[in-house]
């Protein structure tokens, strides 16, 4: 029987590995994930779970053990942030590479310097190139939910691709929120047991992991990584169909909110769509067609659906929460102009770059932006490419 | 425990010629020896570096047992996952074999950028044996000098010049900081000295938790040899005490080969190119330092060393 409880984002997490039950967890402290490895050790201590911790001496030897640990043959998982995932880099590549099947919480933090423990997306958005897989929460109970689902995205026989699931620091990873817990049995079920590729530890057939491939082999490795990630978005999909039958709790690429009849949309990815939404809501009251649109696969990158569902509004705001630093904004917005090239039609598109470093976003400030396309429909036109949300210039 | 060569000659090779080494280089001989000696089921990570490119150029490979490279500083890191998923799994009873578990890392990989790694793993005590290759410099990357570089010593790195002298620091005492984190086996060992290399794998193999060996590894193009002059050189090496072959068994220090005769350090010096400038007149005063400076080492590791029998020749 699944529980109602009142949880963090962190706590979820922990949660969500502890049910899974991985061979391995190699994990490194660092704010805002720190209590998932705490919880973690804490479960382990208690005799609840069989899983091995590893506590390294770094997150690039977190990754490291994780990658000898897949690739022996065993289901692994680690958490991280902000710097360590920055640390993680250089291996980040090698476990997609390698087509290893790890699953890794990241509560988002803003990268240094300055250095900064709060939330933004800097630090998963430069690894959107990496290989993995990135799913982004709205709320606790989708860090939870979530977590779940990677297992089987990453371990689809035709992805064998690793998954990042993020999820906002502070705003999520220490958020006191509702969340209904499966039943261990109902986990344990739906991940089933782990069926490793070529082990390691398979002593009877020696695999060679790891080789120099130049010229002549390299480039097809990398092409099978994009065939990969294009099969991960209908295994992304035909997963949550299957968890949503376990839960009754339905996941999909993008969701959309409001958005029939809407004129006006804005475009956000994790928790920061809680308050787009509740901006929806008071705006319709006063008669506003506006609605919104959250990305929850950045990769593989939905770009049908998004189109699908954006190319009938006129003017719509992404919200981006870094900033790639190439005068077009952040990257979520780069992307989805992208999507549009090709099509007729196409929404007035303005990048909003906002909450960086943990900058508070409020109903006021989504506002704000909606005002911003109104001038612009007004006007036929977008003045500015980019707009910084809340900040002083 | 005694290693019998007709024994090992007999086995089937676990790494394979093909492979793309240089012709006299000694990192293809001293995996040839640890191979021969491991009797377990092995499974290796490798740090990126000369042996890594040469032995595994996709779609070949050399290695009959499996084997992992991620990347170059994190060998260490990389088996303690495999190891760890090892203890899970045979738990879980997937996994019937007894497994042992070989990271190695060339100098570059294990004295500087793998470091960290290293002492993560040795400190959080996996069973696993640690195998550097130390040829004293970043060899795969065209000879620039490494922590492991001996004083003196040309690198591309510490070229010579009208200023520059070739490395101007000392070697870094690696093997003194694993002993320093008290593990139960650590050891060096040279390929010229194949009976007492092979042993020590054996004796690392069979210690429960970590273990590490020290394996002086003579470079052709990096220490300006001749193809057939690198076991030369190895032995050299031990001959003149420059690199002293011993063993620390539960913090017991044990010299494992006493050279008969403790040969001049110069005529290790001698044979390669990389010290060429060092026996020029002028450097004599240099030269008496460094031999001074081998000489205390021996002298201070004979002193700590236990009073046991010790092979005076050997092969
Ligand atoms: C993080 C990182 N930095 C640098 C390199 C480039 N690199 C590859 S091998 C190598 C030197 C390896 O030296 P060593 O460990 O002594 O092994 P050898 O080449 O002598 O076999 C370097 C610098 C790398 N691959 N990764």
């Amino acid at each position: 029987m699944a529980i109602r409880v009142a949880y963090t984002g962190n706590g979820a997490c922990a949660q969500a590995m502890r049910q899974v039950e991985p061979h391995m967890v190699a994990a490194y402290p660092i704010t805002p994930q720190t209590e998932v490895v705490e919880e973690f050790a804490k479960f382990v201590a208690d005799g609840k779970v069989k899983t091995k911790f590893l506590p390294v001496e770094s997150e690039h030897s977190a990754m490291s053990a994780c990658i000898g640990g897949a690739a022996a043959g065993g289901r692994v998982m680690t958490t991280t942030a902000s710097q360590g995932l920055a640390y993680m880099w250089e291996m980040l590549y090698i476990a997609s590479g390698l087509r290893l099947p790890i699953v890794m919480g990241v509560a988002n933090r803003a990268l240094s310097a300055p250095i900064n423990i709060h939330g933004d997306h800097s630090d998963t958005m430069g690894a959107r190139d990496s290989g993995w897989v990135q799913l982004y929460c709205k709320t606790v109970q989708e860090v939870y939910d979530t977590l779940i689902q990677a297992v089987r995205i990453a371990e689809h026989d035709e992805v064998r691709l690793p998954v990042m699931v993020c999820y906002d620091g502070f705003s999520v990873s220490h958020s006191l929120m509702d969340l209904e817990v499966l039943a261990e049995e109902q986990v344990k079920g739906f991940v089933g047991s782990f069926t490793p590729r070529y082990p390691l530890l398979d002593i009877a057939n020696p695999v060679t992991y790891g080789p120099l491939a130049l010229y002549d082999f390299y480039f097809e490795y990398r092409r099978q990584q994009v065939e990969a990630m294009a099969t991960a978005e209908r295994a992304v999909g035909e997963i949550a169909e299957e968890y949503a039958s376990l839960s009754g709790r339905r996941y999909s690429a993008v969701e959309a909110y409001r958005l029939d009849n809407a004129e006006v949309a804005l475009v956000s990815l994790g928790s920061t769509a809680s308050t787009i939404e509740y901006a929806v809501d008071r705006l319709r009251d006063e008669g506003v067609a506006a609605g919104a649109l959250r990305i929850r696969t950045f990769r593989p990158f939905p770009k049908d659906a998004i189109r699908e569902a954006l190319e009938p509004l006129k003017a719509v705001a992404v919200m981006d929460r870094s900033e790639s630093l190439s005068g077009w904004g952040g990257p979520v917005g780069i992307e989805v102009k992208a999507a549009f090239y090709e099509t007729e039609a196409r929404p007035l598109l303005l990048d909003v770059v906002y909450g960086l470093g943990g900058r508070d976003v409020g109903v006021d400030d989504v506002r704000e932006v909606f005002g911003e396309l109104k001038k612009a429909t007004d006007a036929g036109k977008m003045s500015d490419p980019v707009y910084y949300l809340s900040l002083r210039e | 425990m005694v290693v019998n060569l007709k024994k090992f000659t007999n086995k089937p090779e676990l790494f394979t010629g093909g492979h793309r080494l240089c012709a006299g280089c000694g990192i293809a001989t001293i995996i040839r020896q640890v191979l021969m000696a491991v009797e377990n089921p092995v499974v290796i990570s490798n740090a990126t570096g000369c042996l890594e490119v040469g032995s595994s150029i996709y779609p070949y490979t050399s290695w009959k047992v499996p084997w992992i490279h991620s990347a170059f500083e994190n060998s260490a890191a990389t088996i303690s996952g495999v190891e760890t998923v090892y203890q899970a799994l045979r738990e879980e009873g997937k996994v019937a074999e007894d497994i042992r578990f070989i990271a190695i890392g060339g100098d570059g990989g294990t004295y500087d950028i793998g470091l960290q790694a290293l002492s993560g793993a040795l400190e959080r005590g996996h069973n696993f044996t640690y195998i550097c290759y130390d040829n004293e410099a970043y060899m795969n990357t065209g000879m620039q000098r490494s922590s492991a570089s001996a004083y003196g010593s040309w690198t591309t790195t510490t070229p010579l010049g009208k200023v520059g002298k070739g490395k101007t620091i000392r070697k870094k005492p690696l093997t003194d900081i694993v002993v320093a984190h008290r593990i139960p086996y650590v050891a060096q060992a040279a390929p010229g000295h194949w009976r007492d290399l092979m042993t020590k794998v054996q004796k690392a193999l069979a210690t429960e938790g970590p273990s590490f060996l020290n394996i002086l590894q003579p470079c052709v193009p990096g220490w300006r040899i001749e193809p057939h002059a690198s076991m030369k050189a190895a032995k050299l090496a031990v001959e003149t005490c420059y690199w002293p072959l011993y063993e620390v068994v539960d913090g017991v220090y044990r010299v494992t080969v006493k050279p008969k005769q403790k040969k001049p350090l110069a005529e290790y010096l001698e044979l390669q190119g990389r010290f060429r400038h060092l026996l020029a007149e002028e450097q004599q005063p240099l030269l008496d330092e460094l031999q001074a400076d081998v000489d205390a080492v021996w002298e201070a590791l004979l002193n700590k060393s236990a009073p046991t029998e010790t092979k005076t020749k050997e092969e």
